[in-house]
């Protein structure tokens, strides 16, 4: 893969694109590329980065409403958000580290096209929850839109959801509209020290019905807890159930006091402010809290599980395939860096496993970081079957009949 | 309405075909005869009426499937109906087709209380899932006004909202799984108890897409813990300028209510008239805002709305003071459209979304138009997120008034999108808003919508005639024009 093409507008992207359908020329498509470990390796022809496509174009703070070209940075727009008081309530992870990049890089378009929610996704919906528009070009050559500025649009299929989370395999991002809303006065974090994983499960699970109105709740084992950069958990010297409360500054005191105060039964509890609540939350949010790759943790997965099912689930896997795991989503997000396994034989065979188990709970299964080689063997994402597969396979024909546009990225052969 | 030129060849079929899906469904489930048939003639859209070729009503999935695959094999289109409440002629039948009827789809199948699920029949209606649950303390936040009548299923097809998304979203934010049917019968499964799909979004692609891409036989929703306290506002104000304003500066100030509902003053007065709900009748603009969550934040927000409400220039202000007083401001509000039908024989109702600062301009045009249509107009908006719900008032027995009121919400609609919103917030583009939708779109942007079709329902079986303002078949669709010409279809039906 040795040409890059790099469009400097719109225009130029659909003729790209439109000339690598008429010479049946596959791309990888890019924004930053710090998400270019993410997914089945892409073999192509040309490289086709978006990074021109850039620049905040559309900010209206009392419509709760931003609209950016495809690669404005990450850092751009969290700075332009934090301005006006605002944020991206799904509060997108920055996993740059997890593939060895520095931190605050990456896309909104990467982050869109990965569908990528953090900590707070249990409480305020995921990355497809608040787009609400896009403009692209499929795989045909051809630009289109959809959506708008508003949240409340059935006008025409939503094709916004249907390129969140397709990795770029049926048409490339130009423009993103996407919902935005007031960042919280306050925050604060309640830990609870040295819970077994089953009294975590039920602590997360009555703290998400409570009174209280966390906006998130992670299971931090030990060692998991040890790597954190906020010492209250480091230090804790066992494992770690974190709690999160924002709102006014009135309020968040308030509920901190209460929910303290129905934690104490099961041990001892602490609490972390503003600036180190929010920095536990990143760490969660990113990942960095499993091994580094090469430090025991070169295949990391993230388990999408029925909350209630987390723990166990989780729990049998580690039993399974040794390693660690962390949770986050009050259960609903099992982080898995299983032992490292000798052979390709030992690694397919904990894949499989691995899925198996993840399957009898109800949930599926990503490969967030391993090896080309093993990425290229082993399925990064849920593989589909029968009418399902069929079906996928349908919608990647119509919007991209000649393959050009990531090839294999999310699933072999197409 | 034109719609779709009937194929002959099926009508005459009629007795033959009802014999086979005889075959197919258990009990009476095949309904051929006139007089049952016409009450599936039209759904809420009740301008627009059209008997059915046969109505079948399906007692499960399986039967759905044998349907489906019969229909694909004989080349019978598909009309799906839930509890035909669609505001946009989505369930209108085809005098060809099949009327599929999804209420028999009506139990509960599973209440995981600890994954905060409910998975059902696509027939159970939006209330059934809240009341199911209510006993434990959880609800499901979608609330549409026909939530008594109106199946999961549908809601489904119009991605439908109600008064309270703009903190608890729509149905495709509560939405975890689906179990559909494709035109050729094959079941698939979307989704599951976990909070992201795998996978395309197929699930969101899906929601809002009008009964056009495939069967939905099962649901699974996510059900949320009642908040500890919910209070209820009611601000009255002279002008809806002040009201708008005061809705702004909510939102300015980072208050994101459970709901923020506006009502001019014809229909406060309707409203007043038909429930006695408490409404200050003398107002020209009335808010009504819910604040919810934990009791120190309900408190905080409390203070801070009242505080923006008098800036802005309420006139009236009120806090309920019990629950039995929150269900009553509310109760004038969803009664709006019932108590604002009692002010003329008919109504026509719009659904556009604008940007909310467009708010005074918007109502003061249309105010504009209902003076030069001569038809009266009564107004409620769900402010909080931009939807606007004109309500057009007419009689259908006066010659001429049915298209006055049809040019005139055309009117309104084309002001939604010239201002930067869209046609249909949550009721859907149907039959009633397809000749709008090139205003919206470019044909690149339908095209790509009529390809996502063209993968879920290749013959093009599933509700024609809806949404989209041109049939294009898919052959013609998949073609790669690599020079980028577009050729000419004089062949395509237009409507």
């Amino acid at each position: 893969m040795d040409r890059l093409i790099e469009p400097l507008d719109e225009d130029g992207l659909r003729a790209a694109i439109a000339e690598a359908a008429a010479d049946r020329r596959t791309l990888a498509v890019s924004g930053h590329g710090t998400k270019a470990g993410l997914g089945r390796p892409v073999e192509a022809q040309a490289h086709l980065s978006v990074a021109r496509l850039s620049g905040i174009n559309h900010y209206a703070p009392g419509e709760l409403v931003m609209e950016a070209g495809a690669a404005t940075p990450m850092a751009e727009i969290e700075t332009a958000l934090a301005e006006a008081g605002q944020q991206l309530a799904f509060e997108p992870p920055d996993l740059g580290p997890l593939y060895g990049q520095p931190i605050g890089g990456g896309t909104i378009g990467g982050v869109i096209a990965c569908n990528l929610s953090g900590p707070r996704r249990p409480f305020a919906g995921a990355a497809r929850d608040h787009v609400l528009g896009i403009r692209a070009v499929s795989g045909r050559g051809e630009v289109f839109a959809s959506g708008g500025r508003v949240v409340k649009n059935v006008t025409g299929y939503d094709m916004s959801k249907l390129l969140t989370g397709s990795y770029g395999t049926l048409a490339v991002l130009s423009l993103v509209t996407f919902k935005v809303l007031p960042r919280a006065a306050a925050t604060r974090t309640v830990l609870l020290f040295g819970e077994t994983p089953a009294d975590a499960a039920a602590t997360m699970e009555g703290a998400v019905d409570g009174p209280w109105d966390i906006s998130a709740a992670a299971y931090l084992p030990q060692l998991a807890g040890a790597r954190s950069g906020v010492d209250d958990v480091a230090q804790a010297g066992g494992p770690v159930t974190a709690l999160r409360l924002e709102g006014s500054r009135q309020g968040v005191r308030e509920r901190t006091v209460a929910l303290r105060a129905a934690l104490a039964r099961s041990g001892e509890t602490g609490e972390l402010h503003a600036t180190r609540s929010r920095a536990l939350w990143a760490e969660v949010g990113a990942g960095v809290l499993l091994p580094k790759a090469g430090a025991g943790g070169d295949m990391l997965w993230r388990l999408s599980l029925p909350p209630a099912q987390g723990i166990a689930g989780g729990g049998r896997i580690q039993q399974a395939l040794g390693g660690e795991v962390a949770f986050d989503w009050a259960g609903g997000l099992v982080w898995c860096a299983p032992a490292p396994a000798e052979t390709p034989e030992a690694i397919d065979a904990g894949a499989a496993m691995l899925r198996r188990i993840t399957n009898e709970h109800g949930g599926h299964a990503t490969l967030m970081r391993a090896p080309e080689a093993v990425r290229a063997r082993v399925p990064v994402f849920q593989p589909e079957e029968g009418a399902l597969a069929a079906l996928t396979r349908r919608v990647k024909e119509n919007f991209d009949p000649r393959g050009v546009l990531n090839p294999g990225r999310m699933f072999e052969g197409l | 309405m034109e719609m779709p030129a009937p194929d002959h060849r099926i009508i005459s079929r009629r007795r033959q075909i009802a014999r086979s899906l005889r075959r197919l469904v258990r009990g009476e489930a095949v309904i051929d005869r006139a007089a049952e048939l016409s009450a599936y003639e039209s759904d809420g859209l009740t301008a627009y009426r059209q008997m059915p070729l046969i109505t079948v009503l399906p007692a499960d999935r399986d039967e759905v499937a044998a349907i489906l695959r019969y229909c694909a094999h004989e080349g019978i289109k598909i009309v799906p109906r839930g509890a035909g409440t669609s505001l946009s002629g989505g369930a209108l039948p085809l005098a060809d087709g099949i009327t599929l009827g999804l209420a028999r789809l009506n139990r509960i199948t599973d209440i995981d209380i600890a994954n905060r699920t409910v998975t059902c029949g696509s027939g159970v209606t939006n209330l059934a899932i809240s009341t199911a649950v209510g006993g434990r303390g959880y609800y499901y936040a979608p609330d549409p006004s026909s939530q008594v009548a109106c199946t999961i299923g549908g809601n489904v097809a119009e991605n439908a909202g109600g008064v309270h998304c703009l903190k608890y979203g729509l149905t495709t934010n509560n939405l975890l799984a689906l179990e559909l049917v494709l035109m050729g019968g094959e079941v698939v499964r979307l989704g599951g108890k976990q909070f992201d799909a795998a996978g395309l979004d197929l699930l969101g692609a899906m929601t809002g897409s009008e009964g056009l891409l495939a069967i939905v036989t099962e649901v699974t929703v996510r059900i949320l813990k009642t908040p500890a306290r919910a209070v209820a506002f009611l601000a009255g104000f002279d002008s809806l300028e002040n009201a708008a304003r005061c809705v702004s500066e909510v939102i300015a100030a980072g208050i994101i209510p459970a709901a923020m509902e506006m009502m001019d003053g014809p229909a406060i007065r309707a409203a007043e008239a038909y429930i006695g709900a408490g409404y200050p009748t003398e107002a020209e603009a009335l808010l009504i805002i819910e604040a919810d969550g934990p009791q120190a934040e309900v408190a905080a927000a409390s203070a801070r709305i009242e505080a923006i409400a008098r800036r802005a220039g309420a006139t009236t202000f009120r806090v309920s003071g019990s629950e039995a007083e929150r269900l009553a401001f509310w109760a004038g509000r969803k009664a709006a459209f019932p108590a604002v039908g009692r002010l003329a024989p008919d109504y026509y109702c719009m659904d556009g979304t604008i940007p909310r600062a467009s708010l005074p301009l918007v109502l003061g045009r249309i105010s504009e138009m209902s003076r030069r249509y001569g038809l009266a107009v009564a107004n409620v908006f769900h402010a909080g997120d931009g939807n606007l719900h004109p309500l057009i008032l007419y009689d259908a027995n006066k010659d001429g008034e049915l298209r006055q009121a049809e040019e005139f919400g055309t009117e309104i609609l084309r002001l939604c999108v010239e201002v930067g919103g869209v046609l249909t917030g949550e009721h859907g583009v149907g039959v009633e808003k397809r000749h709008l939708m090139a205003e919206v779109f470019t044909e690149d942007d339908l095209k790509h919508q009529q390809r996502l079709k063209c993968a879920f329902d290749p013959d093009g079986l599933l509700n024609p005639g809806k949404v989209f303002p041109t049939l294009h078949r898919c052959a013609e669709l998949g073609r790669l024009h690599v020079h980028g010409g577009q050729l000419p279809h004089p062949e395509l039906e237009r409507f």
